[in-house]
């Protein structure tokens, strides 16, 4: 007998997902996938949105979801953006080699 | 009921593998393509949940615009993979307990919650209209509309900004 799914599994869904994500960030040295584990993040974020709209039959969360997309879509370019720059003064994306402003 | 359940497996197992495939692989660009099978399983595990338009937008936007970015990106700087993909300093291996650390906080949380199966809690006349997009683009442009014009603000001010911190010389 398979349990059947219910907002706990989503939740734990996106739990295991922001988890990845966060892991990516601390323990990655390239500045592009501590980026794409930061959209992982966000993911997490908007599947606990529409989790929480699914289980009180309210979509309004929908839009939460819709909002954050836009911000990470934002987020990204300029990201990339600073990403593009840094490599061009340094010539590395490596963010162990990138700590000019650490004291 | 049976098939929500294997394709809620389905995606949730598709959408973890992935996303640890992001974060264990060496190669950016096999990372990004992880990260776009991500969000594929991902916009499944969305309509399960009745958000077909979210569902729509996460491929448009994420797994097609913003990831195609992120590969322009990848090959226009080109970079090699040298040394180990993780390395284990104190810190890092810190962080890492932490992480799991909090996943477990957060399972034994939600356990807490409800296993009751997901039945439809809202007003019936509201299901039929449940995250279609007559309904989200109908409530998006009366009572959401300022934040919506803001959010088309805050892209265009993105755009201008990634162009003049990513062009040499203006």
């Amino acid at each position: 007998m398979i349990q059947t799914i219910s907002t706990t599994h989503y939740l734990v869904l996106a739990a295991a997902l922001f988890c990845l994500g966060m892991l990516g960030v601390l323990i990655r040295r390239n500045a592009l996938v501590v980026f794409m584990c930061i959209e992982l993040m966000l993911n997490a974020t908007n599947l606990t949105f529409l989790a929480f709209a699914r289980e009180r039959g309210d979509d309004l969360g929908h839009l939460s979801a819709f909002f954050i997309i836009a911000v990470a879509a934002a987020e990204a370019s300029v990201g990339l953006a600073i990403v593009i720059s840094v490599f061009r003064a340094r010539g590395t994306v490596n963010i162990e080699e990138l700590q000019s402003m650490k004291h | 009921m049976i098939a929500e359940q294997v394709l809620f497996w389905v995606f949730a197992l598709g959408t973890v593998g992935s996303a640890a495939a992001v974060v264990f692989t060496r190669n950016a660009v096999a990372s990004a393509m992880s990260l776009v099978g991500c969000f594929f399983f991902l916009a499944g595990v969305y309509v399960l949940l009745w958000a077909h338009t979210i569902a729509a937008i996460q491929v448009l936007v994420y797994a097609g615009a913003i990831m195609v970015l992120f590969l322009f990106v990848i090959m226009l700087l080109s970079l090699s993979d040298q040394g180990p993909v993780l390395s284990f300093t104190p810190s890092r291996i810190l962080g890492g307990v932490a992480v799991v650390a909090l996943f477990v906080a957060l399972t034994l949380v939600f356990r807490q919650g409800s296993d009751a199966p997901l039945t439809w809690t809202g007003d019936a006349a509201k299901l039929s209209s449940f995250g279609t997009i007559q309904h989200l683009g109908e409530v998006l442009y009366t009572q959401w509309l300022f934040p919506f014009e803001a959010v088309s603000l805050l892209l265009l001010v993105a755009i201008l900004g990634a162009v003049v911190v990513a062009k040499p010389r203006i």
